[in-house]
């Protein structure tokens, strides 16, 4: 594999930025990122951060890290391992040394390795190096008092000045690459808007940074440059996290279909940044309430549906646990809804800040009676958009609550994006009441084709009517316990669902069609799904990717594509919800699995050895 | 309010059937009664009720409705107003339902000041479940849940409503129907979140529950109707009153040791501080009569209000209102 790296390290970089979670290690992988991109690069980035808020610092439990994968060509994933590590102190390097491959180069602060810190890190030995076993190339940087001699004429206290450090780490790292640091300029002042002397003490510091590595010629055997290949879309671009790309998608949608956007949302990590993000965006018109518990955020954006918005409710596994009543009753009023499950570990409280697919089942069945609900995954952070559009597209033109499953990992990874026109976004109709209806319309009259109802908000006169959690007979929606009618209500609601199939696009193969593995998945694996595939490509195997964004229901040609293919993995982060949920939907194939529930992302190359063995049984 | 003069029967829909001498049915017909003399036109009216029997009501009323799931009525509630603060909201509970497992979204409906007028159905009991202690039954109450007498003590809704700020608070019976329908229109009036507690009978598991106030000549004897602006007197020749003594209150007889109309207190729906109310909205049998009226009616800005204030606010501010312009915002850059 290290043969194939040395081809690859010319084509794209991982740099890994480690360090105390105070320590600035999320922005300044985040400037590296937006430098590169504005240099042309792909990118994508992962944030591994601790679920402590302050750790102690120089503590094993604190380490925070972001990786950066920049590509001349499109990446897929924020990569394996790392071409550079970046590590601020010893608890850095003991936690991320394992993200290193043999000739990554590894940037450390030699202020932060006294006797001391290593204690903190519970090194044994005085050179922790040698401790780990480290033979990579280090260059050793006395990043804290260079940053403290840097700004001693700045007035700055010592805090203040401890606080750019990041900087001068990223300064380095962008002479390593060769990296225009005009943009970082740009991109501090904009940050540090309202405090010019900190900007000012940041750029400062980034130039010394960059200095530094020129001045001594950083001792690195390779370098690295990675030059920009056009073969992007031509547009504008941006970086964009998953969770933000959730909140655009969510607001683009409203804007499409002319309706207020109402959020319900209680705090809950990793979802969080979504309910930040749009209470930003009041000037768009945009509700969000923050509720006393997760069952008010959706009960109140059910009650938000009902009065005539777009309501949408945010959260992760446990959440949708507290949810899943009030997401019942959207089904059974069948009421618009968008469920927005950013997933983490579970079960219970589980991993709050790590990543997993394991909420699929629970979607998918985890309410009481026969209670059908469109599902749909997000396959990368750009894709959130596009996903959460889909979403909202679906819930208010089939009154229906949707799912939108995405997770930690795309919820947090960012990517470039080009900025969409709306205009080559498709319309959003919602079936309103009209005028012409009045009289004879009842609540439960459904549209023959699509089996929809009709929608009637609050104020519209002539279409007072009544709707409820309890069964209701099918067309006028009055209460009914009649046999018969249950089971044609629970049929029709089914079919309603079913129907969606209509109006989705046919599963898409990827790779090569005659493929002799068939890799399946589903959500934020895509990536590495995707690379892991190109990998067998390369290597002369023959594999194809079929990548599950509509999982209920699910596209028409699903049964029909899993059957034409000899050998399909189903590889997902769970122990194997999808690979099931097919086994029942697909009578009759067989499926192999590759499961893995670590918190993690997928490892590329791990993910190669397992489908090459599966290939060769 | 709209020209159009409605009557009770334009807000009248399907056939109610709640149990024969049910309180509720007494309830529904003042609320439609109050719904036409308030004027409101149908197509205006969200009725949004929990689980109960008294959630039922939302089926008999020719406005918009739902009947939702138990405990969440005031989060639904809160989210419909929010979303269409056109729109008059009345939300229906009952004890169970807006005290037990709704009553974080109860007290925090009163705490935001979503301009809702919540009715609590007071009945002391689970009705629709055959039987069971409520939050509001009394320690020691036997039920079919507790065959030996509860252990526990019960919630009074006015110190609920009040602990959680309420500007508003009412009480009457059932059965009371002029009361009631000034009470209902007294909770409509107020912006902001208004709590009204229905006394109600549950005549198949907890009959004569508010034997204390179910009749006129009992009421006359065992209840003070309190009004703004006019003293606390009661007792079927107004000849009982009360007064304040120390930290607390006390009953006293009008002309016995020289007490006349003007050292009886003059109730104060408006006052800021509740410390009062809440002594009025607490009281009860032997001792003192059972407050009915408007106990609390303050002034204070309501959420809904201020959600569309400041989003008004902020898009004076903001130079972006799109989405396009949204996308603006952020720092981009260009592939040729």
């Amino acid at each position: 594999m290290a043969e194939d790296m040395k081809v690859k390290e010319l084509d794209d970089v991982v740099v890994r930025f480690s360090g105390d979670s105070g320590d600035g290690m999320q922005l300044a992988g985040n400037m590296f990122s937006n430098i590169s991109a504005t240099e042309g690069n792909d990118i994508s980035t992962f944030p591994d951060y601790p679920a402590d808020i302050r750790a102690p610092q120089g503590s094993l439990t604190g380490v925070s890290g972001f990786q950066v994968h920049i590509g001349s060509g499109k990446v897929y994933t924020p990569g394996d391992k790392c071409d550079v590590l970046v590590a601020m102190n010893p608890a850095a390097l003991k936690t991320q040394y394992k993200f290193c491959k043999s000739q990554s180069v590894i940037i450390i602060d030699t202020d932060s390795f006294t006797k001391r810190d290593l204690e903190k890190a519970q090194f044994q030995l005085e050179n922790p190096f040698s401790e780990l076993g480290i033979k990579n190339e280090v260059v050793e940087a006395a990043i804290t008092s260079m940053c403290k001699e840097c700004l001693k004429d700045s007035g700055l206290d010592n805090k203040t000045i401890l606080r750019t450090k990041n900087m001068f780490a990223l300064g380095l790292v962008c002479w390593l690459f060769h990296r225009d640091i005009t943009v970082g300029e740009k991109l501090l002042r904009e940050k540090f808007a309202k405090k010019p002397e900190i900007a000012e003490a940041n750029i400062k510091v980034l130039h010394a940074g960059y200095g530094f590595g020129e001045n001594t010629h950083a001792s690195v055997s390779i370098s690295y440059t990675v030059p920009s290949k056009e073969q992007k879309i031509p547009g504008r671009y941006m970086d964009i996290n998953g969770n933000k790309a959730t909140a655009y998608g969510l607001m683009a949608a409203a804007e499409k279909a002319g309706l207020e956007l109402y959020l319900g949302s209680y705090p809950i990590t990793p979802a969080t940044d979504i309910l930040h993000e749009l209470a930003k965006h009041k000037s768009l018109g945009v509700k969000t309430v923050q509720c006393e518990d997760e069952i008010a955020g959706c009960a109140s954006a059910v009650g938000a549906s009902f009065a005539g918005a777009l309501a949408a409710t945010t959260t992760s596994g446990p959440g949708i646990c507290l949810k899943s009543e009030a997401m019942n009753l959207a089904v059974i009023t069948e009421l618009p809804l968008v469920i927005i499950d950013v997933q983490r570990g579970g079960p219970s409280t589980g991993l709050p800040t790590k990543s997993e697919q394991t909420d699929l089942l629970q979607v998918l069945y985890g309410r009481n009676g026969e209670s059908p609900m469109p599902v749909i995954a997000a396959s990368s952070p750009t894709d959130c958009f596009d996903a959460a559009y889909t979403a909202c597209k679906i819930a208010l033109e089939h009154m229906t609550p949707v799912v939108l499953l995405t997770d930690a990992y795309i919820a947090n990874g960012s990517a470039a994006w080009r900025l969409p026109n709306l205009n080559e976004y498709p319309a959003i109709n919602p079936p309103y009441v009209t005028p012409d209806m009045a009289g004879k319309w009842t609540p439960f009259l459904r549209n023959p084709e699509t089996g929809v109802r009709y929608w009637a908000k609050p104020g519209t006169e002539g279409f007072m009517h009544r709707i409820g959690g309890l069964e209701k007979s099918n067309e006028t929606g009055a209460i009914s316990t009649e046999p018969e009618n249950h089971h044609l209500m629970t049929k029709l609601r089914a079919e309603k669902i079913a129907k969606i199939a209509d109006c989705i696009p046919p599963l898409e193969i990827e790779g090569n069609p005659d493929a002799d593995l068939l890799i399946v998945g589903f959500g934020g694996t895509y990536g590495h799904l995707h690379s892991a595939m190109d990998t067998l490509n390369a290597q002369g195997k023959k594999a194809a990717l079929a990548h599950f964004r509509f999982i209920n229901p699910l596209p028409k040609n699903t049964a029909e594509v899993l059957r034409r293919y000899k050998k399909i993995v189903v590889a997902e982060q769970n122990m194997g919800q999808l690979a099931g949920y097919l086994r029942m939907k697909v009578e009759g194939i067989h499926l192999h699995q590759f499961n893995q529930v670590k918190g993690q992302p997928f490892v590329v190359q791990e993910l190669v050895e397992a489908f090459t063995k599966i290939m060769e049984e | 309010m709209s020209e159009t003069k409605y009557t009770a029967a334009d807000y009248k829909a399907g056939q109610p059937r709640w149990c024969p001498g049910c309180g509720d049915h007494a309830f529904l017909n003042s609320f439609h009664k109050a719904l036409a003399e308030i004027g409101v036109p149908p197509h205006q009216i969200a009725v949004i009720s929990g689980i109960g029997c008294s959630s039922r009501l939302p089926y008999y009323m020719n406005t918009y409705g739902m009947h939702t799931i138990h405990g969440r009525a005031a989060a639904i509630a809160t989210g419909a107003k929010v979303a269409n603060p056109a729109i008059t909201i009345w939300q229906i509970s009952g004890d169970g339902d807006g005290l037990a497992i709704g009553g974080n979204h109860f007290i925090h409906a009163i705490r935001r000041n979503v301009d809702i007028n919540i009715v609590l159905l007071n009945n002391r009991i689970y009705g629709l479940t055959k039987g069971q202690y409520s939050p509001t039954s009394a320690r020691g109450f036997v039920s079919k849940s507790s065959p030996y007498g509860t252990v526990e003590d019960p919630f009074r809704p006015a110190e609920l409503c009040f602990g959680a700020r309420g500007r508003f608070f009412a009480r009457c019976a059932a059965v009371d129907g002029g009361p009631s329908v000034e009470v209902l229109k007294a909770a409509a009036r107020h912006k902001g979140t208004s709590v009204v507690e229905v006394l109600q009978n549950c005549v198949i598991f907890n009959d004569g529950t508010h034997n204390a106030i179910a009749k006129k000549e009992d009421r006359e004897k065992n209840a003070i109707y309190l009004e703004h602006g006019k003293p606390m007197l009661f007792g079927p020749n107004k000849e009982f009153g009360l007064m304040q003594e120390g930290f607390g209150l006390k009953v006293v007889k009008l002309g016995e040791n020289g007490i006349t109309e003007k050292d009886i207190l003059i109730h104060d729906a408006h006052c800021e501080d509740h410390t009062l109310q809440l002594k009025l909205a607490l009281m009860e049998g032997p001792d003192f009569p059972i407050a009915l009226g408007v106990i609390r009616d303050v002034e204070a800005p309501t959420y809904d209000e201020a959600v569309k204030a400041q989003i008004e606010e902020v898009s004076a501010k903001k130079k972006y209102h799109t989405f396009a312009e949204l996308l603006d915002t952020n720092d981009t850059w260009e592939v040729k």
